[in-house]
């Protein structure tokens, strides 16, 4: 939304999660933007297609008045509203810490994470629009349930170990897939994620420092770290989507060049960077298979249990209710606000004119 | 009820004294006044500017990408228009 109204939103979100059990965190777009391939072909002429395709190969950027054909402009809208709506949806998780946070650098530190996941919502609605996407109908798509934002802000946030986790994981899985996107063939999503990813860095610092604190605490606070690694590990490898094998959707998306890694790709670099950092914590990741393959040199992961990946999607989650309707309570209440303001707008003009 | 629509406005930052304000990105506010205030909090959290402009995005007017080749084609075979297309021997020094 708006700028005024984020904010106003993100004041409420500061002020009324202390209290309630609203447990959770935000991020991407886990390639669920399928394109089916009959439909690129019905777009436009061959030959317009052909132009595009060879400035794509070319490495040039698109940019919002281009052409461009109209599968890849819906690709885009929706990859780039659902990674919009992520990160909005994601304050809700760490929100809900802020006011309990146990020092005031931590406080101070969380509040600013979580302001700057507000912000990465706002470039990302921007950018949606410039391909004519308005950013009230993305909204209220997400507020009626037709828009879809990351599977791993529907899990909850129990204890504050959760922050040190979700920092850590979540935003280290963010980074992962976010870091390629900074060279996606679409200028202004390009754009948007080279901020996006300037700002992160602190994010998954903050996390891991919280968890080393923990980790070198009493036993139950080392206890308290085990306990949300166990709970945040698999929903993290979840984050980059289903298996190579079983998605139709990355085709076209690495064909114009918006996706530049594959999803087990992705989720390989982020298990053998994580895996170090968990040991070096005295922590165990909760996954017996887990092995360090000599001969490839990396570390070999369990089975993913991807009926819960379909279950949280499809919306049976642990928070997928708690998370919308925190929404849906944060915009009605915003109403007057937003009323208010076009009102006084508008007789600000009048009296000027 | 459908959520009403704000004005969109395009973003421009001076990163410090004596660089030019560049285009930052765009956002939505009902008037000036809060298009500056929220650039302010959505584009300078980390000493990004000493100064912003907001400018209305409707107001912008842009080449249209259609007219590429009949706009810049033109400036591309002036090679005389550039200082190397000009011979001056060594002896003179640099110039
Ligand atoms: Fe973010
Ligand atoms: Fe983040």
């Amino acid at each position: 939304m708006h700028l005024l109204l984020k904010f106003i939103d993100f004041c409420k979100i500061v002020s009324y999660f202390s209290g309630l059990n609203l447990k959770d965190v935000a991020m991407y777009t886990q390639g669920l933007t399928h394109e089916p391939e009959a439909a690129v072909h019905a777009v436009g002429d061959e030959a317009a297609l052909t132009r595009f395709q060879a400035r794509i190969d070319g490495e040039q950027r698109i940019e919002p008045n281009d052409a461009m054909p109209a599968a890849y402009r819906r690709t885009l809208v929706r990859q780039i509203s659902q990674h919009a709506h992520s990160e909005i949806v994601g304050m809700l998780p760490e929100g809900n810490w802020i006011t309990r946070a146990p020092t005031l650098r931590r406080k101070v530190a969380l509040l600013a994470k979580v302001q700057d996941e507000c912000g990465h919502g706002l470039y990302l609605y921007a950018a949606a629009e410039t391909l004519d996407a308005t950013r009230e109908q993305l909204y209220d798509d997400l507020l009626a349930g037709k828009a879809r934002y990351s599977s791993i802000f529907n899990y909850p946030t129990p204890t504050w170990a959760d922050i040190g986790a979700i920092g850590w994981l979540v935003d280290g899985a963010a980074l992962m897939n976010q870091i390629p996107l900074c060279r996606c063939s679409y200028g202004p999503y390009a754009r948007a994620m080279i901020r996006v990813c300037k700002e992160e860095s602190f994010h998954q610092r903050q996390g891991y420092e919280i968890m080393l604190t923990l980790a070198r605490g009493t036993p139950a606070q080392q206890r308290m770290a085990q306990d949300a690694l166990n709970r945040w590990w698999w929903p993290c490898l979840m984050m980059f989507g289903p298996p190579d094998g079983e998605s139709q959707h990355s085709d076209t998306s690495t064909l114009w060049k918006i996706k530049r890694f594959s999803n087990d790709e992705l989720r390989q670099k982020f298990i053998d960077a994580t895996v170090p950092q968990a040991h070096f914590l005295g922590l165990t990741i909760p996954d017996a298979a887990l092995r360090f393959d000599e001969a490839t040199g990396h570390w070999q992961h369990g089975a993913i249990d991807w009926e819960e990946f379909r279950q949280v999607l499809a919306g049976n989650g642990p928070c997928n209710n708690e998370r919308m309707a925190a929404r849906r309570k944060a915009h009605d209440e915003g109403a007057w606000v937003r009323e208010a303001a076009l009102a006084h707008a508008s007789k600000q003009a009048k009296r000027a004119a | 009820m459908a959520t009403p629509r704000f004005p969109l406005w395009e973003v421009f930052i001076r990163s410090r004294t004596g660089l030019a304000h560049r285009h930052v990105g765009s956002l939505h506010a009902v008037d000036a006044t809060s298009a500056l205030d929220a650039a302010r909090d959505l584009f300078t959290r980390r000493n990004e500017g000493v100064s912003i402009w907001v400018v209305p995005s409707a107001s912008l007017v842009a080449s249209d990408p259609g007219d590429k080749a009949m706009m810049f084609d033109p400036a591309s075979d002036k090679i005389y228009r550039h200082p190397t297309f000009y011979e001056v021997p060594d002896e003179v020094g640099h110039m």
